[in-house]
């Protein structure tokens, strides 16, 4: 669209050829001298008090260094939201799911760690179990944390517009339910920290985590530690979808553990206990009615979600205003009303994962698009693009569009896919779905009030002059960030790509508040910006000043400073500089243009290092009412869908036998990457839709807490991707960027029920589409009904033994 | 207890001593450093650890370092050093990958690309259901499959270029 020289190229990643050979290093790959091993002692049971623990076996086994309870720990209590701090770091007098964090030990290794955390004697009292959202809210269930009175960790009530008023000139309306399990990260490595403690007190944490900042703050709020002696570092992380944004209790232990022994200390997670941490995707019960008048406008939706949270709060008090505010759009809506309800329960604590909250309830919304669309006797397609909203307009809550590829994307998944040759024309057990969804690029509020930048960033030219260094404590977790952050940098200056260095994911390199909420393209890439720009400023000023032109005269293009039309530049003298200083080198420019190069280091002996800082910092977005910062966003990505699948009649297993994808990320920064983010993005939209769930018994404990009983995807199971990428020029974003990390899960799960109803002619209430529940729909020809988002009476469990 | 162990490990022969009950994987990145393996899970099921054991891909933290005895293991850091022989920097594989932005967090990279380069050896030109097959023990949560699956059969044209202007029998062309 636009006439860049490196944004919307096809870039190799920078990172691409150290993860190659495997020389990145993560976490797990990290030994320090003397560094110790540590380990975490779990509850067994869900839900008990603790009567006693001793210790005394364990710290006299050889080789232990420290022990830790409760009463070795700060009692100061911590969360995501400061409104809910509501976990501790180890477990007091109550246990509230299995996995809730009793004891740490360190010791010369791991062996060593673990046998220790088996010596260590719990008395646990046990106390009536609740596992299920509804029980908990339901009248006498018992109180499962001192917080959360009636169990209730938060509750959403919004309305814009009149709905009952709407709901009355209704002449379609289509009501409808879609119950979800809740879903685990599975990102390949598993969570691992090691702490050191320095002479002087300085505290070095090195996690696997998508935000140093927020892990800083939390570390230092906990530790009593002021947040400039805690340093925050994230080497190669392998991959987070949300479960790592938070500050974990491990990431703390690892702390404390270093701070008792004066030695660095490392925790690296189990597999299992990446899934007893969890902090993945909720549990999910909505209830919608949508209305639309007799020529298909639409005119209100009703909503309410019940969210099973788990034992603690984690990101969820966003997850749950996330599920309605996401709804907003992209659909010209004028009234709305959700109450949402997010209880705890005695199980893992979930929080954000890809889609933060939204996915499951666009789910539900687009089936009744679709439901609505077959009252009307319309084309899904044509029912989406006639109440489809455009760029600069405002969802009902507040949303401002300010830039919207929608349509173009709708009309190339349509045109894409044989949309118009293949819908309602494919055999019984054939099927062909369309959704849409969009997803915020950067939340506009950070997740502790306050006027912080949300990211800034630092641009230094190396003394040699040919080298930018680019420094952000922005996260790469996989997603490519530092390459992106990279070419935003070389095309502001002027740069070729191989000219710039990326140093990241650092405290004391900057302010950036991480990888959640699909904010660094947009939020890192201003800060960038702004600082590849004064130092290249400051690099032309010098210049101008020397030659005796203005900085208007002079721009940089693929490393070599031009003159404007009609301005003749005479650098002989600066060259001669150059070369003098540079005597016996064998690469010094001879003829040709002046180079960067050559220009930043005359700057730079004229006035010392070239840095420059940008920062950014979103407007005030959104409006007034309680919850309107959750869905605020300086710009929104957007995405469409069309799966067509094929259902075996006989034992109901579905195979998705193509996904064409259109996806509006603004200006594409680097193309290689954006299909990456929607490949992967449909990938676990596919996924949580065809399989995936994390399963309990009746006293809680996790039955699949492995990669072979939980189902992701292998090679086997993925069809191929279509990706169409479609550019807008979003006025808030860099270089007119935005998300695409999220965004592209939206449409999937919807895109699978819509084709399964095209299908088999059944609108599905439950997810996973497990091929029981489709046999079994295709044996008693209805599907498995999903509960109400509505507390139910039924009595809790008892242990019974 | 610990018990000396002989083996290659990617071309050179060495001894250490290790627990009987150490896993392959746990003395490759310990006692050895080689941390470009990767354990996902210590339990067989993500393919992140894979090795080669005599050439075929192998999960590292299901074999017991001493079940490698007289054995060669080839990891990560050896098939680097293979295209080093060949005056590359990356092994065709690794170089397929990167070039076609297979690699996103890059944890399952390591033992995805040897599941890969194993299957070219015993495949030279596969077709991409075979390439699903063949990888279908390695998973990714990142990338869908889909750049993977294109930069393995990338790979098998540009070892099958290189072979037609090369009659020496490479290692890495034998069936």
């Amino acid at each position: 669209m636009s006439n860049h020289r490196i944004l919307g190229t096809r870039a190799v990643r920078l990172d691409a050829a150290a993860k190659a050979t495997g020389r990145a290093l993560y976490t797990d790959d990290i030994t320090l001298p003397g560094m110790l091993h540590g380990a975490i002692l779990h509850s067994p049971v869900a839900h008990a008090t603790i009567k006693s623990i001793d210790t005394s076996k364990a710290v006299a086994l050889p080789g232990v260094k420290a022990v830790l309870t409760a009463a070795d720990v700060p009692e100061i209590p911590f969360g995501v939201s400061p409104a809910r701090y509501d976990e501790r770091v180890l477990a007091r007098d109550k246990v509230l799911y299995v996995g809730d964090e009793v004891a740490a030990v360190a010791a010369v290794d791991l062996e060593t760690a673990r046998e220790a955390l088996e010596l260590i004697e719990v008395e646990y009292e046990p106390l009536d179990i609740i596992l299920d959202a509804r029980q908990a809210l339901a009248e006498g269930a018992p109180q499962i944390h001192p917080m959360y009175e009636g169990n209730l960790s938060a509750r959403v009530e919004q309305e814009f517009g009149d709905v009952d008023s709407a709901r009355a000139k209704a002449t379609v309306i289509c009501s409808g339910r879609l119950e979800s399990e809740m879903q685990d990260g599975a990102f390949l490595e598993p969570q691992a920290a090691i702490a050191e403690l320095d002479d002087q007190g300085n505290l070095t944490l090195t996690t696997s985590t998508q935000s140093v900042h927020y892990i800083q703050r939390t570390v230092a709020m906990v530790l009593s530690m002021p947040v400039g002696k805690v340093r925050v570092v994230k080497p190669a992380v392998g991959g987070g979808f949300g479960p790592k944004a938070a500050c974990s209790t491990m990431e703390l232990l690892t702390c404390l553990l270093a701070r008792a022994t004066h030695r660095p200390v490392k925790i690296a997670f189990t597999r299992e206990e990446v899934f007893l941490h969890s902090r993945a995707r909720h549990k999910f019960i909505h209830h919608m009615t949508l209305g639309a008048s007799a020529d298909g406008k639409l005119l209100f939706l009703d909503h309410e979600a019940l969210l099973d949270g788990g034992a603690y709060a984690s990101f969820g008090i966003a997850t749950v205003y996330y599920a309605g505010s996401l709804l907003g759009g992209p659909y010209k809506l004028p009234s709305m009303r959700y109450k949402g309800t997010r209880s705890v329960t005695n199980k893992p604590t979930c929080g954000a994962q890809r889609g933060h909250g939204g996915v499951i309830a666009r789910a539900l919304f687009e089936r009744l698009l679709d439901e609505v669309a077959e009252k009307l006797g319309a084309d899904p397609v044509d029912l989406r693009l006639q109440n489809m909203m455009e760029a600069g307009d405002v969802t009902c809550n507040d949303l401002n569009m300010s830039s919207l590829g929608m349509r173009e994307c709708i009309e190339a998944v349509r045109d894409g896919s044989g949309w118009q040759e293949k819908r309602g024309r494919l055999p019984r057990g054939r099927g062909i779905g369309v959704a849409c969804g969009f997803f915020v690029s950067g939340a506009g509020y950070p997740i502790y009030r306050s006027d912080t930048f949300h990211s800034t960033a630092e641009v230094k030219l190396q003394e040699d002059g040919g080298t930018v260094l680019v420094r952000s404590a922005a996260a790469d977790i996989g997603q490519g960030t530092d390459t992106a952050l990279a070419m935003i940098a070389a095309e502001t200056i002027g740069v070729d790509l191989d000219q710039v260095r990326v140093i990241s994911g650092d405290t004391d390199l900057s302010v950036d508040l991480g990888a959640y909420s699909s904010r660094q393209t947009l939020m890192t890439g201003h800060a960038v910006r702004e600082a590849a720009q004064k130092v290249r400023d400051q690099v032309l000023e010098v210049l101008a000043e020397r030659l005796g032109v203005s900085m208007s005269d002079l721009r940089v293009e693929a490393g070599l400073v031009l003159p404007a039309e009609g301005v003749d530049l005479d650098f002989a003298t600066l060259r001669t500089q150059y070369t003098k200083e540079h005597r016996g080198w064998t690469d010094n420019p001879t003829d040709g243009p002046l180079t960067f190069r050559e220009a930043s280091r005359l700057a730079f002996l004229e006035r010392g290092t070239m840095v420059a800082t940008g920062g950014y910092k979103p407007p005030i977005l959104g409006g007034k009412f309680k919850g309107a910062a959750v869905g605020t966003s300086p710009a929104y990505g957007c995405s469409a869908q069309v799966v067509e699948l094929s259902v075996d009649l006989e034992t109901g297993q579905i195979s998705v036998d193509s996904v064409t994808d259109a996806h509006d990320c603004g200006q594409a920064i680097n193309l290689t990457s954006v299909e990456g983010q929607m490949q992967g993005s449909v990938s676990m939209g596919l996924c949580e839709a065809l399989f995936e769930q994390v399963r309990f018994d009746a006293k809680g404990r996790c039955l699949n807490a492995n990669l072979a009983d939980y189902k992701i995807p292998t090679a086997m199971d993925m069809p191929k991707v279509d990706c169409i990428v479609v550019e807008t020029d979003e006025p808030n974003g860099p270089y007119g960027a935005k998300e695409v990390g999220e965004g592209a899960i939206m449409p999937t799960i919807p895109a699978v029920l819509n084709a399964l109803h095209d299908a088999l002619g059944a609108r599905f209430e439950r997810l996973p589409l497990t091929a029981q529940q489709v046999a079994t729909a295709l044996r008693t020809g209805r599907p498995v009904a999903a509960e109400s988002p509505q507390p139910d009476t039924k009595g809790y469990c008892k242990i019974d033994d | 207890m610990k018990k000396m162990l002989s083996m290659t490990v990617n071309g050179a022969p060495l001894e250490v001593a290790v627990h009987t009950h150490a896993t392959l994987a746990e003395v490759l990145r310990g006692e050895l450093g080689l941390t470009g393996t990767k354990v996902g899970c210590g339990e067989g099921d993500c393919g992140a650890c894979t090795v080669l054991l005599d050439g075929e891909p192998v999960n590292s933290c299901l074999v017991l370092a001493l079940q490698a005895a007289g054995r060669t293991v080839t990891t990560i850091e050896g098939l680097s050093a293979e295209g080093a022989a060949a005056g590359e920097s990356l092994h065709p594989v690794q170089a397929a990958f990167v070039e076609a932005g297979a690699i996103q967090c890059g944890f399952c990279s390591p033992g995805m690309i040897l599941s890969a380069a194993a299957l070219l050896r015993r495949c030279p030109d596969p077709t991409e259901a075979d390439v699903r097959v063949a990888l279908s023990g390695n998973l990714c949560r990142c990338t869908g499959y889909q750049k993977i699956i294109e930069a393995t059969l990338a790979a098998a044209e540009s070892l099958a270029t290189s072979h037609a202007g090369d009659n020496s029998d490479r290692e890495g062309g034998r069936p």
